[in-house]
């Protein structure tokens, strides 16, 4: 029994050997150079959201002060100045200066999409990981959820879900997590079945271990390629969803942390006349969604060699 | 045939139904009271004529019965094509959303046809040149497509016209039937502002189908008894390519829908999308009920077409 299930053990252990970091960064950086410029602007945007309002850390308590050179909220930098060396980005149409709105609300579009990301994949492998292993009355009614989610067109659900349940941090990112799901569901799920008739899970199963085990020790490390594929791209989907759902003014109602897409919406009747409000935080965005994106790309291909180039 | 489409209609109904329950539960948590919006004054002050007023309101949309009568009451109504009034317009739900329909389907339809236009020959070509230069540039065009948020993208179009020759698309909107002209005039730029965005899926999918269908061996048998390069692309591989791509399709016309929202609104469209966010922010839950389920028909139709339209592309798929 015991030798068994360590030879099971050896089966499952995982194909990517420890390796020194260093070595694997720049190894990532000469096979795919464009990959690892979009981790590294991920990294900076991810500094950026978490550090840039300045935070507390907790348990040590230093303050880390914020980067940002102005105040997002104070009204009198003047109106619609161009880009300069005081204002880099410019100030908008209220007079606030468009960098610090950009940090503070690098926290908004940001994290409302990881927010989003967790729920989505928290519950695709519950749901997923459950209905693709253990089939049955459960698959089937997984399936119609999926089947129901599926029939709502996103932006609308979200608008919806968030005219219920209020336009806060938490409200948002569980609204745009449930428009992910049925996505993660779908692809978790198939993963699982592709696996399912796999014969060490087979051979797990002789050796007596319960189907809960089976799900978390044997299915569930060998569906995480698929886990972190779809992550690469439901995050870039997040933030686009969020995003607009700001620019309808549906989004995180707070008057001093902006989100990007806010700020869209805010700037609106200036277009015209000031090319850099409209720009700049469409930009913001774009930006984040081209580096998740791409990374996503590379990582596929690192992951899941035989999609490499493809997709 | 038939048999599968008729079992594939029933199984739609449960799914239909359980949305009609998730709509209409929905708009009836939301907080806000009933009589503030339909009177327009705030009674939370409870003064007693309007205290009554507001019985007499809350008689009227049937809302003193148990929350699963009003239910029964108004999926029976809605069964018949009536889904009440709109509090706001005081008009019947269906009557306000009749004159919004033609713009958003013309709009999703444009939209589609332009993005296959560009994204099936795209895709085909990327994937003929694999990791040369044409299909480095559409990678890369591709992705900043999908990466870029359509409204912004449609404030560009609207915005650098605007600016650098003062152009402006006409004003008042105009029925595509009554003046085509002016209407496509109006469309093209929302179109490409929400076609550009779903060409980029469809390209890059079509480039990864074609791909791993050239490398089949019937692709090799083809080229081996001495087609033409262009019969052995066109009939054997694009169209085994295509499988995933329509199902890809019907499930990007969700998201499409839910893009027409943004779009119409930004460009001003009398659409649903439009009729959607305005619903929302005048709090006229009648018709918020009626649009979003117009929405779920129109997606769970989709999906039922896309299934079935799998058989004209594979013969192997038996509808079993």
């Amino acid at each position: 029994m015991a030798t068994s299930t360590a030879e099971i053990g050896i089966l499952n252990e995982p194909i990517l050997r420890e390796t020194n970091w260093r070595s694997t960064a720049s190894r990532a950086f000469k096979r795919n150079p464009v990959g690892a410029f979009a981790g590294l602007t991920i990294l900076f945007l991810v500094v950026v959201a978490t550090f840039g309002p300045g935070v507390t850390v907790p348990v040590v308590g230093v303050e880390v002060p914020s980067i940002s050179p102005h105040d997002p909220t104070r009204l009198d930098y003047g109106r619609l100045q161009a880009p300069s060396l005081t204002h880099p980005f410019g100030t908008d149409n209220l007079a606030r200066d468009m960098l610090a709105r950009i940090i503070y609300g690098a926290r908004n579009s940001l994290g409302v999409a990881f927010m989003a990301l967790a729920v989505s994949l928290c519950l695709g492998v519950l749901l997923g990981v459950g209905s693709g292993y253990l089939g049955g009355w459960v698959d089937m009614f997984t399936s119609r959820i999926v089947d129901i989610m599926l029939a709502y067109p996103a932006l609308v659900f979200v608008i919806f879900f968030v005219t219920i349940f209020g336009r806060e941090f938490w409200t948002v990112a569980v609204g745009i997590g449930v428009v992910l799901l049925p996505g993660s569901i779908r692809i978790i799920r198939s993963a699982t079945i592709g696996v399912r008739h796999q014969q060490f899970i087979e051979a797990a199963l002789s050796v007596g271990n319960s189907p809960f085990r089976i799900m978390y020790r044997h299915v569930l490390p060998n569906v995480v390629a698929p886990i972190i594929i779809i992550a690469s791209v439901q995050i870039g989907v997040a933030i686009l969803i969020e995003a607009t759902l700001s620019f309808l003014g549906q989004g995180v109602s707070s008057a001093t942390s902006p989100s990007w897409g806010r700020m869209l919406q805010e700037t609106r009747p200036s277009w015209q006349l000031a090319w850099w409000t409209m720009i700049i935080p469409g930009a913001a965005i774009s930006v984040a969604v081209v580096a998740f994106n791409v990374f996503g790309d590379a990582l596929r291909d690192w992951l899941d060699p035989r999609l490499r180039g493809s997709r | 045939m038939g048999r599968y489409l008729i079992r594939r209609l029933l199984l739609a109904f449960p799914v239909l139904i359980v949305v009609s329950i998730l709509v209409f539960g929905g708009t009836r948590v939301v907080p806000g009271d009933i009589c503030t919006i339909v009177l327009g004054v705030d009674t939370s002050g409870g003064g007693g004529a309007s205290q009554e007023n507001c019985n007499q309101v809350r008689r009227d949309l049937g809302l003193d019965k148990p929350i699963v009568s009003q239910y029964f009451t108004w999926a029976g109504k809605a069964i018949q094509g009536d889904l009440g009034r709109s509090m706001v317009q005081r008009r019947p739900v269906v009557a306000v959303m009749e004159s919004r329909i033609p713009t958003t389907i013309q709009l999703a339809f444009m939209a589609t046809v332009l993005s296959i236009i560009i994204a099936l020959p795209l895709g085909v070509l990327s994937a003929l040149k694999q990791d040369k230069l044409p299909d480095i540039t559409a990678r890369f065009v591709t992705i900043g497509w999908l990466s870029m948020p359509q409204f912004w993208v449609g404030t560009m179009l609207i915005t650098f016209p605007a600016v650098w020759w003062g152009y402006a698309t006409p004003v008042p909107y105009e029925d595509f039937w009554k003046d085509p002209l002016t209407n496509l005039e109006q469309m093209y730029l929302p179109v490409l502002s929400l076609g550009l965005a779903f060409s980029a899926t469809i390209a890059r999918l079509t480039r990864s189908s074609m791909l791993e269908v050239l490398r089949q061996d019937y692709v090799r048998t083809a080229r081996a008894k001495g087609l033409h390069e262009r019969v052995v692309l066109s009939k054997h591989a694009l169209k085994n390519a295509m499988l995933p791509v329509i199902t890809l399709i019907g499930i990007q016309i969700g998201v499409l829908m839910s893009g027409t929202v943004v779009i119409e609104f930004l460009f001003a469209l009398p659409g649903m999308g439009t009729l959607l966010v305005e619903s929302i922010i005048t709090k006229d839950f009648a018709q918020v009920q009626g649009i979003v389920l117009f929405f779920a028909i129109i997606v769970i139709l989709i999906n039922i077409i896309v299934d079935v339209s799998y058989a004209l592309f594979d013969p192997r798929v038996r509808f079993s």
